[in-house]
């Protein structure tokens, strides 16, 4: 007899790319032909053991995967609610969550045979860790960067630069994010034919938000092991931030089955989601077609795009994954948002209270952290994915505490 | 196939004079709206046999810097495609004959919502250049174009191969816009040997009309790619004239719509002169 299919949401996208209405494959058609072939070697390199076992031996030896689970038992005494644990992705090889996706990608362009790689970096975690794997893998590497990000996060650029990588600064738009990946894209049209573009985000042109949300599960299969062996059962609430959302597609997508396990995504809502400047493109924008995808975008009554607002370059971002664009409809996720100044006094909080310095990014999922945590009874168990490290972040935030250095 | 008779109406006529089309582009509303409606208008006068108006958006991921340009110019100045349909209904109120193309990019049309399609062709507009939306996304605008009887022209690339070329073209009305480089507009240019190997490749497997565009700038390019093919686009070029003119805070003076239709003139004057099968 024919069972019905088990009611899974992890079955996504369909052949055409689409969770949902999202997702989709809307480029040039110079890119086209590239973006089918990007998807038939990587439905092939993923059956491959031996595509996957290098994969995994260099998650293991050289990002230093798994990465550990931390219950961080001084905040969750301070904030006298659910147990906090952190998983810590910011002590991967190069300091952030970046670098699964970007080894899976590189191994892909290598087998391809692509013999130049390009990249789209805002905060330059994306950037930082391309331009370690194609040290690694001996492949020229060129990062978009727009000339405001550059500016704000001079060592990550220094950084690329002594891993041998050309910074390429963008001053078209507000020179952020979304003009780094424009110029990404035209760069990629423009070599289509031995370049390879390594998408830092669960978002682009399908295959890139599947494939990027593949490689990036490592986090959550990883955190849900890791949890069952120290609580002996499913967390009750995963907390991550999203500017495109890798992190925290990377850290939901194992659980996406287990109904008894909240999900929230946390988005950029700079100086409030009521003024003109943040980043929260699920909490305000409307569905639209941008970079490859249809997805939640910040844009006007005329379709075209706004500038996004963060304190962290790496949420300055005017969409978000297709991916999230459905779990938001679908109510599987929340999406909620904390302001520049709540990721400041989290990013002070958790660096004097855990000894652990995050990035901008994951102080926005921790600032949500400190509302929710004491919300909740003290049995429950929340897993926040601390997803990079501040080390970058540190000229920044001594600027917006003004403090000179 | 739509039923949009001014586009193949030119084709047949030009094919019938034994010669290729003049294609000039202007970008809406750049740098204001007097401006790109007097540039608009004195098209035909200067030679032009059908007209691609660029709808600015504020991310174009498939243009260079000369067009990106000239969409912030054209936002600045207000330009939104309402805006730009109305342009084209004041411009069919003169000139009921030159087939007229709105190129852009998909996110402003879905803004726009789904009287899109019917307002266009009610504007007098005949075909459409959506250039985010490949043949595998076609079911998102097709139906509406073509009841409005819209043409779809979609554009060929070099990395457009054999087995895809036949899927592409069926999704294709009006004319083919053939890309002529693995590029953004207004970069580098192609060279006449491989537009002579590209264009037969093509006319294998369609009747439709063929026009290059990506690279064509100066009065003997556009003669050659008219030649070679059925019809020479021609963009950046003549935003570089205009934008070259402009004052310091970006304004057009008194000559400036004429600088661009003089440009036209000799463009228009080549093509005239290079017979097909010569």
């Amino acid at each position: 007899m024919n069972k019905p299919l088990p009611n899974s949401l992890r079955q996504g996208p369909d052949a055409r790319g689409r969770f949902g209405p999202y997702g989709g494959r809307f480029v040039a058609e110079t890119l086209m032909p590239l973006i089918l072939e990007v998807e038939k070697a990587y439905e092939e390199a993923k059956r491959d053991p031996a595509f996957m076992n290098e994969w995994r031996r260099l998650l293991t030896h050289y990002v230093g995967r798994p990465s550990p689970l931390w219950f961080a038992e001084r905040l969750t005494q301070k904030l006298g609610g659910a147990k906090i644990y952190f998983k810590r992705d910011e002590l991967n090889h190069t300091g952030a969550h970046k670098i699964n996706a970007v080894l899976g990608q590189i191994m892909l362009a290598k087998r391809m045979g692509k013999t130049r790689i390009i990249a789209e970096t805002g905060a330059g975690q994306h950037g930082v860790a391309t331009a370690t794997a194609c040290a690694l893998f001996d492949l020229p590497c060129t990062v978009f960067m727009g000339a405001t990000d550059v500016e704000r996060q001079q060592p990550n650029v220094f950084r690329m630069k002594l891993l041998g990588a050309e910074v390429v600064p963008v001053t078209s738009g507000a020179a952020t994010l979304k003009d780094a990946m424009n110029e990404g894209l035209r760069d990629w049209v423009a070599n289509v034919r031995d370049t390879y573009y390594c998408i830092g985000t669960v978002a682009g042109p399908h295959p890139f938000p599947m494939m990027v949300r593949d490689f990036q599960s490592v986090i959550g299969t990883e955190a849900r092991e890791q949890m069952l062996a120290a609580e002996g059962r499913l967390p009750d609430l995963l907390v991550a931030a999203i500017g495109g959302g890798s992190n925290a597609m990377g850290l939901f997508y194992p659980f996406l089955d287990d109904a008894s396990v909240a999900m929230h995504g946390v988005e950029a809502a700079g100086k409030g989601v009521d003024t003109e400047e943040h980043a929260a493109s699920l909490t305000k924008g409307r569905p639209g077609v941008l970079h490859g995808n249809r997805t939640y975008l910040l844009q006007d009554e005329f379709g075209q795009i706004l500038e996004a607002h963060s304190i962290s370059a790496g949420l300055d971002y005017p969409g978000v994954g297709p991916e999230h664009a459905w779990l938001h409809d679908i109510k599987r996720v929340e999406y909620v948002s904390a302001t520049d100044d709540e990721a400041l006094s989290a990013f002070q909080l958790c660096s004097k209270m855990e000894g652990i310095i995050p990035a901008l990014e994951p102080a926005h999922a921790l600032a949500h952290v400190i509302k929710v945590a004491p919300t909740m009874a003290r049995d429950k168990l929340i897993i926040m994915n601390m997803c990079g490290r501040g080390d970058k972040d540190i000229f920044t935030v001594a600027r917006a505490l003004g403090v000179s250095m | 196939m739509s039923q949009s008779s001014r586009i193949a109406a030119r084709f047949a006529s030009l094919r019938a004079e034994g010669r290729g089309a003049l294609i000039p582009f202007l970008e809406a509303f750049d740098p204001d709206r007097a401006t790109a409606m007097e540039i608009l208008r004195g098209f035909p006068g200067a030679g032009a046999d059908l007209i691609e108006i660029g709808c600015p958006f504020t991310d174009p991921m498939a243009d260079g810097p000369t067009i990106q340009r000239a969409g912030q110019r054209g936002l600045k100045a207000g330009a939104t495609l309402a805006g730009t349909l109305h342009m084209v209904r004041e411009f069919r109120a003169g000139d009921a004959a030159t087939p007229i193309i709105l190129m852009g990019y998909y996110n402003p049309i879905l803004s726009y919502g789904d009287n899109f399609c019917a307002d266009a062709a009610a504007a007098g507009v005949d075909g459409l250049i959506i250039v985010d939306v490949p043949p595998e996304e076609a079911d998102e605008i097709e139906p509406q174009a073509r009841a409005a009887g819209l043409d779809i022209i979609r554009l060929i690339a070099p990395t457009t191969d054999e087995a895809r070329l036949p899927k592409v073209l069926a999704a294709t009305s009006g004319f083919v816009y053939y890309v002529s480089i693995t590029g953004i507009t207004g970069t580098r240019s192609a060279s006449g040997a491989e537009l002579a190997d590209a264009i037969p490749r093509i006319r294998k497997h369609t009747n439709l009309p063929i026009a290059i565009g990506f690279g064509v700038r100066t009065p003997e390019q556009a003669a050659e790619a008219a030649r070679i093919a059925d019809g020479a686009v021609v963009a950046s070029a003549l935003i570089d004239v205009l934008a070259g003119d402009l004052d310091a805070e970006g304004r057009a003076k008194p000559g400036t719509a004429q600088k661009v239709l003089d440009q036209v003139a000799a463009l228009a004057a080549a093509v005239r002169k290079a017979k097909k099968g010569a």
